[in-house]
């Protein structure tokens, strides 16, 4: 894992002092609501609808055992003994006192962890793979280029305060596990003839007005991606929308520009920048790769389970995915419990996993957009040991990618843009579907939730998605249908009138009958949708 | 009726005008007429509160209700965890709300 250098401490430190002050300022009456909003925005703190709101960036999802014991701390402490998991990798606190927050920050700096630019309009915490240095199918680690991005976008003077928030992915395989192309830039590292560059796409995006990003460039050498992205941003920040909120995102400037005319303005600047020399020397590129250099693999294990348990073999099946190295797993720790909430998990949870990663996973974790967390590196060996720790603390639920492995966003319970609340639906949703054999019989199925159009829970990407809306003060719920975030990336296409909070569990469990009736071979409810179309849907939803 | 809601300052609670004071139930709160507006000036001016911000409620059953289902759970608590909002030894709360 990365580690911060004295730069890095620095800046964080004086970033915490410099909220103390700000804080102080504004409970003595020195700075109006006014004046102190956009300086505690600019540190992940929110007034939500019930309490102020932090947000702590997980640096691309990446977390050691002292930093998720630290967050478990926060929550106890500061907090309500629970944090939320979000789906760009983050952990948000819903409890905090205001009195408290410089504290905060500066417990998480202890760490090496801030909150800074988790708000406002500028590039937020940048979004990865979480199995990136394991995933057997990658062509290289995704981590250096996201950590010299975060490095890069940190108080980055010319790109502060853009015309609205800024969001990046980085991936490396070909399968996408981050919904890359649903972000404002996303990055896809490819080996062109032996070389490793970037293919970039750009204009991607949930929210209002979802779009798939287009490529922008099949590729860009890896030690020139800092200048391409600079272009790419320089051209929004110069065209971009600030007189309308909602047209103000780059996918907007992309879709109105054309994807033609804004490469060739990227092209023009990219030239030009590359005259600067802001690029990074190689050998920086280098020191930062060595942090996440392999940890030192024990050679020559067996890739023998001993799958006799049958609650233990079903969790490996569901749970456990292929390692680069022979005798190693990743492991996905669910945070989807039947009835629980998407991406909460208590501070005795937190504590655990912490234990389990510093004894089992070399000290390791990861975050994942679809609200779980993984064990990056575990011995096959100690797979059984995992699986007992976990399921003593409510943590060996096994639905990964299944039915009840539901992205929720906070909703209306929590969050004052929302219009509608996600997690009762979620928890409805997955209590209907609670047998596994019949989760199983469903195979992958997406599905996610939002509260509001803003889209925090990727409905657009979910292969059944539901956005909840305000009806004259009713909740209401939109289904989608056909919408993916992976590799085979498309925008879900709503059914028809919503329904009431009842009515759309009823409503989802006639989609996936229409599946069951319809699939052919091992099609998954997607490819069924996607092969039969909308209709049959239909017919059966508003017969 | 109209009643006068905001945070208060340095804990973030949600809070409720009283005629007197702020209070963490929306029961206690009043009914401000045309008022709000002055009250909160007032309130902010003096660091008693923040964001405050008028809504629209109605009595019933003799207690005061908003009448937007956002403010009903801003005035409870998460009605997925009963336990931390204002009523956490009644399993019933969340039926306020809906």
């Amino acid at each position: 894992m990365y580690q911060y250098d004295k730069y890095d401490q620095a800046m964080v430190d004086a970033r915490v002092a410099e909220f103390r002050d700000q804080t102080e300022r504004r409970l003595n009456g020195q700075l109006t609501e006014a004046q102190f909003r956009p300086l505690r925005l600019m540190n992940g703190l929110y007034l939500q609808l019930h309490a102020y709101m932090l947000r702590v960036a997980v640096p691309y999802g990446t977390l050691s055992a002292r930093q998720l014991r630290m967050l478990a701390h926060i929550a106890r402490k500061y907090d309500r003994d629970y944090g939320h998991f979000t789906t760009r990798q983050n952990i948000q606190y819903n409890w905090i006192k205001l009195s408290d927050a410089p504290d905060i920050l500066a417990d998480l700096a202890s760490v090496e962890m801030h909150a800074i630019q988790t708000s406002g309009n500028c590039i937020r915490n940048i979004s990865s793979d979480q199995y990136a240095g394991v995933a057997a199918d990658e062509v290289a680690d995704p981590r250096p280029l996201a950590e010299l991005l975060r490095q890069w976008s940190s108080f980055h003077p010319e790109f502060v305060a853009l015309p609205r928030k800024f969001k990046i992915a980085v991936i490396a395989s070909a399968e996408d596990r981050a919904a890359m192309r649903l972000h404002d830039i996303g990055i896809e590292l490819v080996n062109k003839d032996g070389v490793i560059g970037a293919r970039v796409f750009v204009g991607g995006g949930m929210g209002r007005t979802p779009m798939i990003a287009p490529e922008v460039r099949d590729f860009v050498p890896f030690e020139e991606v800092v200048s391409y992205l600079e272009a790419c941003l320089r051209v929004y920040n110069r065209y971009g929308r600030r007189d309308n909120k909602y047209k103000a995102r780059i996918k907007i400037l992309v879709h109105e520009m054309g994807v033609d005319e804004y490469r060739r303005q990227v092209e023009e600047e990219f030239l030009h920048l590359k005259t600067l020399g802001i690029d990074p020397p190689i050998a920086e590129l280098e020191r930062i790769a060595t942090y996440f250099a392999p940890p030192p693999y024990k050679q020559g294990l067996s890739d023998e389970i001993d799958r006799r348990d049958p609650a233990f073999a079903q969790w490996v099946d569901q749970q456990v995915a292929p390692h680069k190295q022979p005798g190693y797993a990743i492991v996905n720790i669910s945070l989807k419990p039947i009835g629980g909430i998407a991406g909460d998990a208590s501070s005795a949870q937190m504590d655990l996993i912490a234990d389990l990663a510093e004894r089992y996973s070399f000290d390791e974790l990861r975050v994942t957009h679809a609200q779980n967390i993984v064990l990056a590196h575990v011995k096959k060996a100690d797979l059984p040991a995992v699986w007992k720790a976990l399921a003593g603390a409510g943590l060996a639920t096994a639905n990964l990618d299944l039915i009840t492995d539901i992205i929720a966003c906070p909703g209306l319970d929590y969050c004052s843009l929302a219009n509608a609340r996600s997690i009762p639906v979620a928890q409805k949703i997955a209590e209907r579907f609670a047998d596994t054999g019949r989760q199983q019989d469903l195979g992958e199925l997406k599905l996610k939730i939002s509260g509001c159009i803003n889209a925090c829970g990727h409905h657009h990407a979910g292969h059944i998605g539901i956005l909840g809306v305000d009806r004259k003060g009713v909740e209401n719920y939109q289904l989608l249908l056909g919408g993916s975030g992976a590799e085979d990336v498309s925008l879900g296409q709503i059914t028809g009138p919503g329904f009431d909070e009842n009515g759309i569990v009823d409503a989802v469990e006639k989609a996936t009958q229409v599946y069951l009736d319809n699939r052919e071979g091992g099609e998954r409810f997607l490819d069924t949708y996607r092969r039969i179309g909308m209709k049959p849907f239909k017919d059966v939803l508003y017969a | 009726m109209n009643i006068l809601t905001g945070n208060d300052l340095a804990s973030g609670d949600v809070i409720w005008w009283t005629g007197n004071g702020w209070s963490r139930h929306v029961g206690e709160a009043i009914d401000v007429g045309d008022k709000g507006d002055e009250i909160a000036q007032t309130e902010v001016a003096a660091r008693r509160a923040n964001e405050v911000y008028m809504i629209e409620a109605e009595v019933v059953d003799g207690t005061v209700r908003p009448a937007h289902i956002k403010d009903r759970i801003r005035a409870l608590g998460p009605t997925v965890r009963l336990d931390l909002s204002l009523k956490p030894a009644d399993p019933a709360a969340g039926n306020w709300v809906i």
